[in-house]
């Protein structure tokens, strides 16, 4: 697994790094926790003439609730996700992703923004960010602009970050009131690209449904806002026969493809199944607070 | 003198691995570890397709590349007759692809240059012109008439069929079927896995162009037979020849057979003047070195309708890949697969083998187990849980019903073994207790009634490991058996050398408290040699649990050979006569006066300085052992799973592994063994597959795909014993380092047939994967 040549810089600051970025727009590629990329490159599935290695540039591991908004920095470790007790308190559904991505060793150094920049279809956060209506701050050397989630992805690992972009924070808006949450994957091993994976956010309004998210992974060519099945929900009370229509919603919306993870039928099953499961979930968890 | 403490290793001690001081510190040498003075590297360009003819190679853009040595192709090696070589199990190989590639991965051209990067870079730039032909990809495809034919260099090769070979005594089985009440059948797949050691393949070859001494630092196995088959085939002359294998990252029968990577950078060497590494990467390691399994088989058991069975009637086709290579005893085109009658008195038994190429990759090596053994348990004990949930009876009792009994050994086997010894009963009796079977039971009918879904896996497993006999096995005609050399200093200090070779297994603990228990010498005082072919005594090697068994049983005969010269000087030193000398765990005294005694340490002193009028001076010895008999390790398992309606999703909820390995040397190293065995078992049985597409492409080629279980997945075990001696084993040692394979990836698929039989599904094939689960599932009707 030896990788073709390449340059590698470090710089000390973002406006370097832009620099950087902006100077081998064809042939450069951001380095932040490298879960991705460097398997990509020992594969020689990828080969990029120039790495900008973020790593070194100072503010970019923020993750806090600031002006009405959770924000989530450039260089936040899913690890970091994992144990916070922000996310456990507040963001259930952040929370309960977190230690689903991947394994150990790769939450150790992969990122957030890392993994929504890279967009495979089959990544957990996409979903997650598309459940809460997360927006991406990206920034080049001209200046930032922000997107929301739901614009963001295009394609298999394709979004509307261009090559001389950074994905500098995610932002989420800020909890109020009663709001639950929950990330249902099926994996066939620790470690594994989910086979489905399912992310649900519940923002209750007086013993109803105010906003439903709802958003799927793996089973399209990149993750899926279920929003037949959100608007669905918007209003209802959550009882069995609600529950249940949102779950064929979000298995209508979904548009897997058969592979060794199982058929189309088999995986538009789990979405239902893990729909219906992560409503209940989140319902209680909105109910109490939790 | 104290004499408790430390502990001295004897039989028995759960002494910690002398061995992993250097691995924890990280201070072990592994082949990458290695590096020579104007050492070079090289690496492989492979095949992208499974089947095309080559039009022609184009090195020169390689070779332009600065830094580029050397490029080899099939035709340069044409020219030095070693294209093609042997394999272990008669059949020939490409070293390098002359005339067409026949799997996805062969080896098609080398590249030797001065930096392992380069040599990457400058593979990438050969240019190779493919006609592609039509692959086949499976065995009955490939037997069909009209399939493309593989090996078509072969003379006499007119199809893809390899070998027919058959077991048993078909009359009496066809007689024994038409007496039944009942044929139970069951046709079931045991897929292509591969045993995926931490460390791949790798060499170092270093040829002294002016001595022509050949130093090979291998990942080998089998070093000295490795040696012997490097003089046959490359024609070297053996004594010139040293192989070298360093500490090894696990082995599980990959590192068995001869890669053309080895034969490549040996004859590069030769050619080049210079020490030539190549090390493969984790791809190559799992497209194209020895794979495991890929049986198709279809058993049939007579029964009658109290569930005694009468006779066994096994088909199986085995899924070869491009060459014939499955490392094994040469009489045996199967391996042992024949042991599939397992644990059961069966008086007739017939089995009928096949083999087949296909444009998959070649190999077949034993995965953890000896020749095949665990395909033929998995047959039998899941052919014997299809019988049970036939004939409505529990697993275990039908089991019970049809054991070998313990009276009954030694016991010949209707496919012509002779079991050692055995308490099979004894057994599975323990392993239902500790799992608390009855109450088990009652759990499973009270969730069955709310439509829940759970099950109880059992699987009495019976292997013979051990090999030889050397007159009826062999590996490419020599026979097995191996060697232990021991030699005491006049300080009383020991060095073992060995003909086997550790992976991992823990021989540096585990031989020594052999020395230790037969000569009193405290294990920490004895150093264990093996890999290194110059310093070691010949020897077949490590495979088929055949260390302890065999090997083992050598240093306890070299030992006692020891023992009986010690005893002579003790009396000496005594001043008694011998026939008076007693001996207890290093101590020599006179009958009847224990407190007239020599220590093990003062007569090696003895040995060097003040002998006997007349003998030899020295305590060396060395012991060539021969086995009687294999010997067959046994144990049953029981699993319990939960399954997820919704999505299929099996929870191993426990697993119980009770095991009769004989006499337990070092029982912590024991338990090791049948914790990582039960662990490959459970990866195979749920998540390890290679398979391909329509065109040969692998698919599996690396650990995105090809899915090893980490320790999260990993159910918890509880582990117990029972221990009954092998007869003939000087120790009554058995060997473990397979059961837990062979033995437990039935166990885990019998407790999800056990959950769902009742719904009429018979089998599900591994990996049984949760897609897997729920279609059959969805087909009767019962998915969520």
């Amino acid at each position: 697994m030896l990788p073709a040549a390449f340059e590698y810089a470090s710089p000390g600051t973002l406006d370097e790094a832009l620099a950087l970025l902006d100077q081998h727009a064809d042939d450069g590629k951001v380095l932040a926790g490298g879960q991705s990329l460097i398997p990509l490159l020992k594969l020689r599935l990828a080969s990029p003439a120039f790495l900008v290695d973020i790593n070194r540039i100072p503010d970019l591991d923020v993750l806090e609730e600031r002006d009405g908004a959770l924000v989530i920095g450039a260089l936040v470790r899913h690890k970091t996700a994992e144990r916070s007790s922000l996310l456990a308190n507040r963001y259930a559904v952040l929370a309960e992703a977190a230690p689903q991505v991947a394994d150990p060793l790769v939450r150790n150094r992969g990122t957030l923004a890392g993994s929504l920049a890279h967009a495979d279809p089959s990544g957990d956060w996409g979903s997650v960010m598309l459940a809460v209506d997360a927006e991406f701050v990206l920034r080049s050397r001209s200046g930032s602009r922000t997107v929301k989630a739901r614009d963001f992805f295009s394609g298999p690992f394709s979004t509307l970050l261009q090559p001389n972009e950074i994905l500098t924070e995610i932002r989420i808006p800020a909890r109020r009131g009663p709001t639950g949450g929950a990330y249902l994957k099926l994996e066939r091993k620790v470690g594994d690209f989910a086979t489905v994976g399912v992310a649900i956010q519940l923002q209750m309004d007086d013993g109803k449904v105010g906003t439903a998210g709802i958003a799927l992974t793996a089973v399209g060519p990149q993750n899926i806002k279920a929003t037949e099945a959100e608007a669905a929900l918007k209003g209802q009370t959550l009882n069995d026969k609600v529950i249940k229509e949102a779950g064929q919603l979000a298995a209508k919306a979904a548009e897997p493809r058969a592979d060794l993870r199982g058929s189309e039928a088999y995986k538009r099953n789990v979405v239902r199944i893990f729909t219906e499961r992560g409503l209940k979930r989140a319902y209680e968890r909105a109910r109490g607070g939790g | 003198m104290a004499i408790d403490t430390p502990p001295k290793g004897f039989i028995g001690e759960s002494i910690k691995r002398k061995e992993d001081d250097r691995f924890i510190r990280g201070k072990g040498n592994y082949l990458d570890d290695i590096s020579l003075p104007g050492m070079l590297h090289m690496s492989i360009l492979r095949s992208p397709f499974a089947h095309a003819r080559i039009r022609s190679i184009n090195t020169k853009p390689a070779e332009a590349v600065p830094g580029v040595v050397a490029v080899v192709t099939g035709a340069l090696l044409e020219q030095h007759k070693l294209a093609w070589m042997p394999t272990l199990s008669g059949d020939t190989q490409a070293v390098l692809a002359t005339d067409k590639v026949r799997y996805q991965g062969q080896e098609v051209a080398c590249v030797i240059a001065n930096d392992p990067y380069v040599a990457r870079d400058a593979a990438q730039l050969i240019d190779v012109d493919y006609e592609v032909l039509k692959a086949v990809v499976d065995p009955y495809q490939a037997l069909k008439p009209g399939a493309p034919l593989i090996r078509d260099e072969k003379k006499d090769q007119k199809d893809n069929h390899i070998y027919h070979w058959e077991a048993g005594d078909k009359a009496a089985t066809e007689a024994a079927f038409k007496k039944a009440d009942k044929v139970v059948s069951l046709e079931t797949f045991y897929p292509r896995c591969h045993p995926s050691p931490l460390e791949t393949c790798g060499i170092v070859a270093d040829i002294n162009p002016a001595t022509g001494q050949a130093t090979l630092y291998m990942t080998s196995q089998a070093p000295h037979a490795h040696r012997t088959l490097f003089a046959l085939v490359a024609g070297l002359p053996e004594e010139k020849i040293r192989i070298i294998s360093p500490d090894l990252g696990g082995g599980f029968g990959n590192k068995v057979p001869i890669y053309p990577g080895y034969v490549v950078a040996t004859a590069a060497s030769l050619l080049l003047g210079h020490p030539v590494k190549w090390i493969e990467d984790r791809s190559e390691n799992l497209i194209s070195t020895g794979f495991a399994r890929d049986f198709h088989m279809q058993g049939e058991l007579a029964v009658n309708k109290d569930g005694k069975f009468l006779g066994l009637r096994v088909k199986m086709l085995s899924d070869n890949g491009a060459f014939y290579a499955d490392a094994q005893p040469s009489k045996f085109r199967a391996g042992l697969f024949h042991i599939v009658t397992g644990s059961y008195d069966l008086p007739a038994a017939h089995v009928e083998t096949d083999g087949a190429y296909t444009n998959k990759a070649p190999g077949g090596v034993a995965f953890r187990c000896s020749f095949r053994v665990t395909e033929a348990s998995y047959l039998i004990e899941r052919l014997v849980e299809s019988a049970a949930v036939e004939l409505k009876m529990d697993p275990a009792e039908i089991r019970l019903k049809n054991f070998i009994q313990p009276e009954q050994f030694p016991y010949k086997s209707a496919t012509g073994f002779e079991y050692d010894s055995g308490d099979y009963p004894r057994a599975l009796k323990l392993a239902l207790e500790k799992i608390g079977y009855e109450q088990l039971r009652k759990e499973q009918a009270e969730k069955r009634k709310r439509g829940e879904l759970m099950g109880i896996g059992v699987a009495s497993f019976t292997e013979v490991v051990g090999a030889g006999h050397g007159t009826e096995y062999d590996i490419a005609g020599l026979r097995m058996f191996d060697s232990a050399e021991l030699r005491v200093h006049p300080t009383g200090k020991a060095i073992l050398k060995l003909g086997v070779k550790s992976q991992g297994q823990g021989h540096e603990t585990t031989f020594a408290q052999i020395v230790a228990e037969e000569l009193g010498i405290p294990a920490s005082d004895v150093e264990v040699q093996e890999g290194d072919t110059d310093n070691t005594p010949y020897g077949l090697g490590t495979y088929a649990s055949r260390s302890t068994p065999v090997g083992g049983a050598a240093t306890a005969m070299v030992s006692r050979k020891l023992r009986d010269k010690a005893k002579k000087i003790a009396a000496h030193l005594l001043e008694a006569s011998e026939a008076d000398i007693e001996f207890d765990h290093g101590k020599f005294f006179v009958k009847g006066a224990p407190s007239k005694s020599k220590t093990i340490q003062d007569v090696a002193f003895a040995a060097y300085t003040n002998l006997p009028e007349g003998m030899e001076a020295g305590l060396e010895g060395v012991t060539y052992y021969d086995p009687p008999n294999m010997t067959f390790p046994f144990g049953t398992y029981v699993v319990v799973v939960d399954i997820d309606r919704g999505t299929g999703q099996v929870k191993v909820r426990r697993m119980v592994a009770v095991d009769d390995c004989g006499v337990r040397i070092n029982p912590m190293i024991v338990e090791g063994q049948i914790h990582g065995g039960l662990t490959e078992g459970f990866g195979i049985a749920f998540m390890e597959l290679i398979t391909f597409d329509e065109q040969g492409n692998c698919i599996g080629s690396n650990f995105t795909d090809y899915l090893l279980p980490t320790s999260w997945e990993t159910p918890r075990f509880e582990t117990f014993e029972t221990v009954t001696p092998s007869p003939h084993h000087p120790i009554g040692a058995k060997g473990v380092g397979e059961s837990a394979t062979v033995g437990s990836p039935a166990a885990y698929v019998n407790a999800v047939i056990d959950a769902v039989g009742h719904l009429g599904i018979t089998n599900i094939d591994m990996p049984v994967s949760s897609d897997k689960v729920w279609t059959a599932l969805q087909e009767k009707g019962a998915a969520e």
